[in-house]
């Protein structure tokens, strides 16, 4: 997988008036994550699918010894979902804090690259943001005449994950 | 400062010391009733001692001062001037709780439950025979300065004179008489004439004995308790007088001591006693004592996996076929290696059953007491050792196990005699360990189960069928159905009929078994099966479809296969099947999970009959794989709870297999419970 | 200063309060917290002060004292008792038994280095 680099031409490091996003695109549109929640990179593996889970929680792989739930964030948003196959991404991210971090894989269409987001360069998101629901949206950015969004990863993940499973009763 | 920080360090210790120590106590006192020898007050005593000294050292005054009744009660009683009577054991019983409570309220800087101290205060002072007044509080907070504050020698006295003559060991003990000199010389203008006229000649001299006297003479305006001082630890081997002024005869200064502080008992109930008592949490449970040997096993053990590991790296470059052989030879005994050290580490968690065993003697003395029952607990395998979190969890259910024994079980010592048994009745807790699993027996010889009244009692609640047959053992164990108690009288002890359903759910949550058998008018014996630890499982690997489930052996009864004339259809949904002699369910997890099997009929795969909470199922899959010890990883680390599924596992593939939650299935089967309905076969 | 005291106490935080203080005042402090386990080793080793509780288990102090007397090389070695309040009988038995003196619990470390530098 090819390693990020940062853009804008200068090599700024992060600093309190901007933060480093990893991007990648999701049916068309350019995501932003914060890149100190990014732990890896990892191409598509078997999962082992969860009972009694939405359609996006695909299911838990073995990541070194963690088991790890992965979920798709185009069935997540409602998208037309793909078939996964080479070129799939899984980016493992690390999110919440204290006693609800945990540890989430999310399949993306391609990883694109890390940028430095001036805050000064973002503004609020609209009410309606593409496919995604505004209370996970940070902010809108733009670089190089592209429009990222910058996603709230932890209130998507943990909303994911926390809402609504249904609980099992016999289907029989 | 420093000192005051490290003062507060080592005051920690003493808080554990204390708890220990106030166990010590308990435990003590409890036996008393039976043998008061001597040393056993002793030893109760000495502990209470030291919890005085000791609170009284850290600055604890309230714990010191009410320790000290409790300690003047004990010393009174291993002197042998009071008898050791029932109410003051209880007495002092009810003190060491306080005790805890001040502790735990010291150390968590909360306020303390003054009503109960007064109380508890005003009973051990009416054993000791005094009207409860004011207490004096002998715990003196360590004085500031060394010197005591005294009054004033009479008027007019100008210093004194001291008479010296020292016994012969003086010099041999060190009481140096030149560093007495020297501190009085401190305090004012001193004289010393030294008298030698007992020496003797040299050849009867003996060189460590001391001969001299001396006549000293101290000017100044000196109190009296100063020079007392001095001479602290020579009592009795010298006088003082005060020299008066002038020459007006003087009155012989009275010696005043400092007056023991008296500080009144509060008597006020407190208004917000922040709940000590909720504070139940044992500080501990985070946190686990090890035996250095067990440490020491594995720091072995771990030495060895490096070396075979390191062994087979070096394999690892272009394996050539004649090497095959040693390779496979290096990687069993990397198996092995790894296998031990496995169970190394499980064994750190283990605990013997004896911190769960212990808390018994006290509740069986107290419950015995109020129940007016005559109770002898004997305790057997304390030793047995289990997984720190199953001792636990398996606490709270025995103690309602073993209330629910005396209270129901035992009768009282009038009707034992009369049914001709001995009026003291047992109580055994016993724990061995049997296959990979503990087991656990709570017995008693008392009036065992009535089955008449139980049977008519299910029958009432329609949990069974009024032409239903039972053995004596299903009905022994209906008592573990909710809401079942054939109590006429709801004591607030047990027998709200919530008691023992919940301890069976307790238990097979924990992946365990609890069953009961009685013989009426001889007794009961229930016996539990526990796992010995929770974060590694037996497992029976099963296939359904293409996806790979575990499940716990324990929940296991067996494993078979149906023809399709064993099968029924119930009400044109459910299916269930033939077992010998009942009907039972059968869950098809192709249907509770989602998933494409191989085949949806009974009779084209396997039915695991699996058995929880006195219910059983069988659970069609479509191929039984291998039975391995799995180490279990919990979904809700990085997901959340997920129904029916206890947990993952990662397979040796490496891939990850859910591991099927048994009573969580079994529970949402719905009303149409397994086992239960029993119909006759055709 | 290098002076070397022998501490006997069968409560841990006790000990650790006096080693603590007696350490940070610059005495080499060995500790037990049993009477027996303390004779034994006295039997084989020299300090400048004993300092003993009176009630442990197993040997009291007042008997480790008596006992400690009877070896020659602790025939002049200061012995301090640690005493409660209000036990003169304590504090006359410990004396009879060879004891130099005492010190009255509860007692706060300065009070501690004071009565051992009257000995040591």
């Amino acid at each position: 997988m090819s390693t990020a680099t940062s853009a804008s031409g200068a090599d700024k490091s992060a600093t309190e008036t901007s933060e480093q996003y990893l991007t990648f695109m999701l049916a068309g549109e350019e995501y932003g994550v914060d890149i100190l929640r990014v732990q890896e990179i990892k191409g598509w593996d078997k999962v082992t699918r969860i009972p009694h889970t939405p359609d996006y929680v695909l299911g838990v792989i073995n990541l070194r010894g963690a088991v790890v739930p992965i979920l798709d964030l185009r069935r997540r948003f409602g998208l037309e979902a793909i078939a996964f196959g080479p070129t799939t991404v899984v980016i493992v991210m690390r999110v919440g804090s204290g006693r609800d971090e945990r540890t989430v894989g999310v399949v993306v269409d391609a990883v694109s690259e890390v940028y430095n987001v001036e805050t000064a360069n973002t503004k609020p998101p609209p009410d309606v943001c593409g496919s995604v629901d505004t209370v996970f949206v940070k902010a809108l950015a733009t670089i190089e005449e592209k429009m990222l969004i910058l996603l709230d990863i932890d209130r998507l993940i943990g909303n994911s994950i926390t809402n609504e499973l249904v609980p099992g009763v016999a289907a029989a | 400062m420093t000192l005051d920080l490290e003062m507060a360090e080592i005051a920690k210790v003493f808080f554990q010391e204390s708890r220990e120590g106030l166990d010590v106590m308990e435990s003590g006192l409890l036996t008393l009733g039976t043998t008061a020898d001597a040393e056993s007050i002793n030893t109760i005593f000495r502990a209470a001692h030291s919890i005085k000294g000791g609170s009284a050292t850290f600055g604890f005054a309230e714990v010191a001062g009410f320790t000290h009744g409790v300690e003047t009660l004990l010393d009174e009683m291993r002197n042998g001037v009071r008898a050791v009577t029932a109410e003051a054991i209880q007495t002092l019983l009810q003190s060491c709780d306080c005790l805890r409570e001040m502790i735990a309220a010291t150390e968590a800087e909360l306020p303390l439950d003054q009503g109960r101290i007064a109380s508890l205060n005003s009973d051990i002072a009416h054993i000791l025979g005094e009207r409860p007044q004011v207490a004096t509080a002998p715990a003196k907070a360590p004085a500031a300065s060394a010197e005591p504050t005294a009054a004033a020698p009479a008027a007019g006295a100008s210093g004194w004179r001291i008479v010296f003559e020292p016994a012969a060991d003086l010099l041999r003990l060190r009481n140096e008489p030149t560093r007495m000199f020297t501190e009085l010389a401190r305090l004012g203008a001193v004289v010393v004439r030294a008298d030698a006229s007992r020496v003797p000649l040299l050849d009867a001299l003996d060189p460590e004995a001391c001969y001299l006297s001396w006549d000293i003479e101290i000017s100044g305006q000196i109190p009296r308790a100063q020079i007392d001082e001095v001479f602290d630890w020579v009592d009795s081997q010298w006088r003082a007088e005060p020299i008066p002024a002038g020459n007006s005869a003087a009155a012989v200064p009275a010696q005043l001591d400092p007056p023991p502080e008296a500080r009144p008992v509060s008597v006020e109930r407190s208004p917000a006693v922040a709940a000590p008592a909720a504070q139940k949490a044992s500080p501990d449970s985070g946190s686990i004592r090890v035996a250095t040997e067990k440490l020491d096993n594995i720091i072995n053990l771990v030495g060895e996996l490096l070396i075979t590991q390191s062994m087979l790296c070096g394999f690892a470059d272009g394996i050539d076929p004649n090497e095959l052989d040693r390779l496979r030879q290096g990687l069993s005994q990397l198996a092995r290696n790894t296998r031990e050290l496995q169970e190394s580490v499980m064994q750190i968690r283990m605990l013997p059953i004896s911190f769960a065993f212990n808390r018994f003697p006290r509740i069986v003395h107290d419950l015995s007491r109020k129940l007016n029952k005559r109770v002898e607990l004997k305790l057997t395998g304390e030793n047995t050792e289990l997984d720190k979190t199953v001792l636990e969890k398996i606490s709270d259910p025995l103690v309602h196990l073993v209330r629910n024994a005396l209270d129901h079980g035992l009768e009282t010592p009038e009707r034992r005699s009369a049914a001709g048994k001995h009026e003291t009745g047992t109580i055994e807790l016993g724990a061995f360990h049997e296959g990979g699993n503990i087991i656990i027996e709570v017995r008693d010889d008392g009036a065992g189960l009535n089955k008449a009244k139980i049977l008519q009692k299910a029958r009432e609640r329609g949990l069974v069928a009024p032409d239903q047959e039972l053995t004596d053992e299903q009905i022994d164990n209906l008592i573990f159905m909710p809401g079942f108690s054939t109590a006429d009288q709801v004591s607030d002890v047990s027998g709200r009929g919530v008691g023992m359903d919940v301890v069976r759910r307790n238990i097979n949550d924990l992946g365990g078994h609890v069953q009961i058998s009685s013989k009426e008018g001889h007794g009961s014996t229930i016996r539990i099966r526990l796992p010995l630890t929770l974060a590694i499982l037996d497992g029976q690997l099963v296939r359904v479809g293409k996806e790979i489930y575990i499940f716990s052996l324990l929940a296991i009864v067996e494993t078979i296969q149906v023809s399709k004339d064993r099968v029924n259809t119930l009400v044109g949904r459910s299916e269930v099947f033939r077992l010998r002699d009942e009907y039972l369910p059968i869950v098809k997890l192709c249907d509770q999970f989602g998933i494409e099997p191989d085949s949806r009929r009974a009779e084209d795969g396997l039915l695991v009959v699996i058995e929880s909470d006195g219910k059983r199922a069988g659970v069609l899959v479509d191929d039984l794989l291998a039975q391995q010890q799995v180490v279990i990883k919990s979904l809700e680390s990085n997901f959340k709870p997920v129904a029916g599924v206890a947990g993952a596992t990662i397979l040796g593939d490496g891939t990850v297999a859910l591991i099927i939650d048994v009573p969580d299935l079994i529970r949402s089967m719905g009303k149409l419970g397994g086992g239960e309905v029993t119909a006759h076969a055709a | 200063m290098g002076k070397k005291i022998l501490t006997v106490d069968d409560s841990a935080s006790m000990r650790q309060m006096v080693l603590f203080t007696l350490r940070g005042a610059g005495y080499d402090v060995v500790q037990t917290c049993d009477g027996v386990e303390a004779l034994e080793w006295a039997r084989q080793s020299a300090v400048d002060l004993v300092l003993t509780d009176v009630h442990m288990p197993r040997m009291d102090g007042i008997t480790l004292v008596r006992e400690l007397r009877a070896l020659s090389h602790y025939k002049f070695v200061p012995m301090l008792i640690l005493t409660t309040e209000s036990s003169t009988e304590k504090k006359m038995d410990g004396k009879r038994a060879g004891a130099t003196g005492w010190l009255v619990k509860p007692f706060n470390p300065p009070q501690l280095l004071a009565t051992v530098a009257r000995v040591i």
